[in-house]
């Protein structure tokens, strides 16, 4: 029979312990419940892993504690900083701007014409479901080591998501709506801008929601094909190298980070341009 | 047939464009070549027989792109390390795991936040949180992690995968599990029926769209976790990618890349298949 041993006790009673204290917690139905059970759920994780890694003296190669981690994050600011400025505002933003906008452009074009959309809806959802990441080695062949690659894998990568949901997103006013634009005399541009878009706008932050994800996710991958000597794939794989587990780690919080942003500034805009839609009502 | 023709043009148009775009970005290694030679330009209409079939195209042409595929997938026997069928084999194998463990632990834990309120609002945030974090990132170090504990290329890419799949089934089965409404709730109530029924009778099988839709979605994230994990493999189409990116193989990368969306897209596709045919036997088609 396996005996425990104390460690293990240890971490399983702390771990029943957050465990209570969660259940009690969650029977209340206040507001600040919704915020502290993922935060008690959290930190236990944390403690767990800084304690286990440390009770058990596991290799800092395999896992790295957490407080090392914040030491290394502590320590490196200005790599690091450097290495957000690389990926993230010249690559991701970059491509995620060029991208969405050519995205929603071209699906305004195509509008028009339902032959178009006949014939590039189906391929669009083809293409959205293909793993584009692969095509990172090309481009960074055509557009060189440095950001504009990332961009322009970024750009494709966000495409297709965008185009898919703002075409979706124009089709989405109903019929006595546009009736109604029609009775005003409302040109096409008015119809566009004052009922359409509007309209579309839950479907276009739908896709530039998506996007925000596919847009770290392809500035990172790019680099592993190639990048100048910082950037945070590249700084992933130079560390692998030296075995600089604490360094990777780092950049992954720094990277998780910067991608919650992302996608928490995306979704504020989403509840100032969309106020009127039953789902930002609370 | 009517569905088919904008479709047909749409792609005729990509390739069309594609034909130019290997034109205009092979001339300059055309042009070069003749005036190294001492020889004249070529002209406008020469361009198209020099830059299609060159042997390092900055872009290949689809026809070049196609006889690669077929070259490497017919041409060579399964075996051979040259050969696409042995390095698709390596990734659908690790894509295959890694989606039937992430999918299923994704379902027990949706299981385990639809019947125990703590574990919802403890774990389900987190989930939903880890959908905007660029997860891809910690591939190659999971992978150096693996390697340090002694797990196979394999077992390396089944964890990526199955990790990466793993969300949007827990994400869609939450939702399934609790599309049931109250009134069906409340009808199997009224015949007392015990949880255990609810959930097999109910729960599970409302679930099913959402299921299937997710399952859309994580089969594609699985492929999209082997390719990047055989980044540091020696086999697999990542790692195929990676070498022709390296050597200047374009040719290559294209027949590789060609070949993963085939994959996806057959992946996809028998997904959707599998769920027609559950949906119309449950009488849930819409």
């Amino acid at each position: 029979m396996m005996v425990l041993d104390p460690r293990l006790w240890c971490l399983l009673a702390f771990w029943a312990g957050a465990w209570l204290l969660n259940s009690e917690l969650s029977k209340g139905r206040s507001d600040w419940v919704r915020y502290a059970v993922p935060l008690v759920f959290g930190v236990t994780m944390l403690v767990l892993w800084q304690v286990g890694v440390t009770a058990y003296s596991v290799n800092k190669i395999i896992l790295p504690p957490p407080s090392d981690v914040l030491a290394r994050m502590m320590s490196s600011k200005p790599t690091l900083w450097a290495d957000l400025v690389q990926t993230f505002f010249k690559g991701a933003l970059s491509g995620y701007a060029i991208g969405c906008t050519a995205a929603v452009l071209v699906a305004i074009a195509i509008d028009r014409s339902p032959f178009l959309q006949a014939g590039l809806l189906p391929v669009g959802n083809f293409v959205a479901a293909l793993p584009i990441v692969g095509i990172a080695p090309i481009l960074v062949m055509w557009f060189g080591f440095d950001w504009h690659s990332k961009a322009a894998v970024v750009v494709v990568m966000v495409f297709f998501p965008v185009l898919v949901n703002t075409i979706a997103g124009l089709a989405a006013s109903e019929v006595m709506q546009r009736d109604l634009m029609a009775t005003y005399s409302a040109s096409y541009w008015q119809t566009l801008f004052k009922l359409r878009l509007p309209a579309a706008m839950p479907f276009i932050f739908n896709g530039l929601k998506i996007a925000t994800t596919l847009a770290l996710i392809g500035a990172i991958v790019a680099e592993f094909f190639g990048s100048p000597t910082r950037g945070m794939g590249f700084r992933i794989t130079a560390e692998i190298g030296r075995l600089g587990l604490d360094m990777i780690w780092a950049e992954i919080a720094v990277a998780a980070l910067a991608g919650s942003a992302f996608y928490g500034a995306v979704a504020l805009i989403e509840r100032g341009v969309t106020f009127w839609h039953p789902s930002q009502r609370h | 047939m009517k569905r088919a023709i904008p479709i047909l043009t749409v792609l005729g148009v990509i390739l069309a464009v594609w034909y130019v775009a290997a034109v205009w970005m092979n001339a300059p290694w055309a042009y070069d070549q003749a005036a190294r030679a001492d020889q004249a330009a070529p002209r406008l209409m020469q361009l198209p027989g020099l830059t299609l079939n060159q042997d390092r195209p900055v872009l290949p042409s689809p026809h070049q792109v196609i006889a690669e595929l077929v070259r490497s997938t017919f041409g060579l026997p399964p075996s051979s390390k040259k050969s696409l069928v042995y390095h698709a084999w390596v990734t659908i194998s690790g894509t295959l795991l890694g989606f039937a463990v992430g999918t299923t632990l994704g379902v027990l834990l949706a299981v385990g936040i639809v019947y125990n309120r703590a574990m919802e609002m403890s774990v389900l945030p987190w989930a939903i949180a880890s959908q905007m974090v660029p997860i891809i990132a910690l591939a190659p170090m999971l992978a150096v992690v693996m390697n340090a504990v002694g797990a196979t290329p394999l077992m390396t890419k089944a964890v990526i995968s199955a990790y990466l799949s793993f969300f949007p089934v827990v994400v869609g089965m939450v939702k399934g599990l609790r599309s049931p409404e109250v009134m069906q709730l409340d009808l199997l109530q009224t015949y007392a029926a015990p949880g255990g029924s609810v959930f097999w009778k109910l729960r599970l099988p409302s679930s099913m769209p959402y299921f299937f839709a997710s399952v859309k979605v994580a089969i594609a994230a699985s492929l999209v976790g082997a390719i990047v994990a055989e980044l540091n493999q020696q086999a697999g189409l990542g790692a195929r990618l990676l070498q022709g990116s390296y050597y200047g193989q374009t040719t290559q990368i294209w027949a590789a890349l060609f070949l993963s969306a085939i994959l996806a897209a057959v992946l996809v596709m028998l997904a959707g298949r599998i769920e027609a045919r559950v949906l119309t036997r449950m009488g849930m088609a819409r």
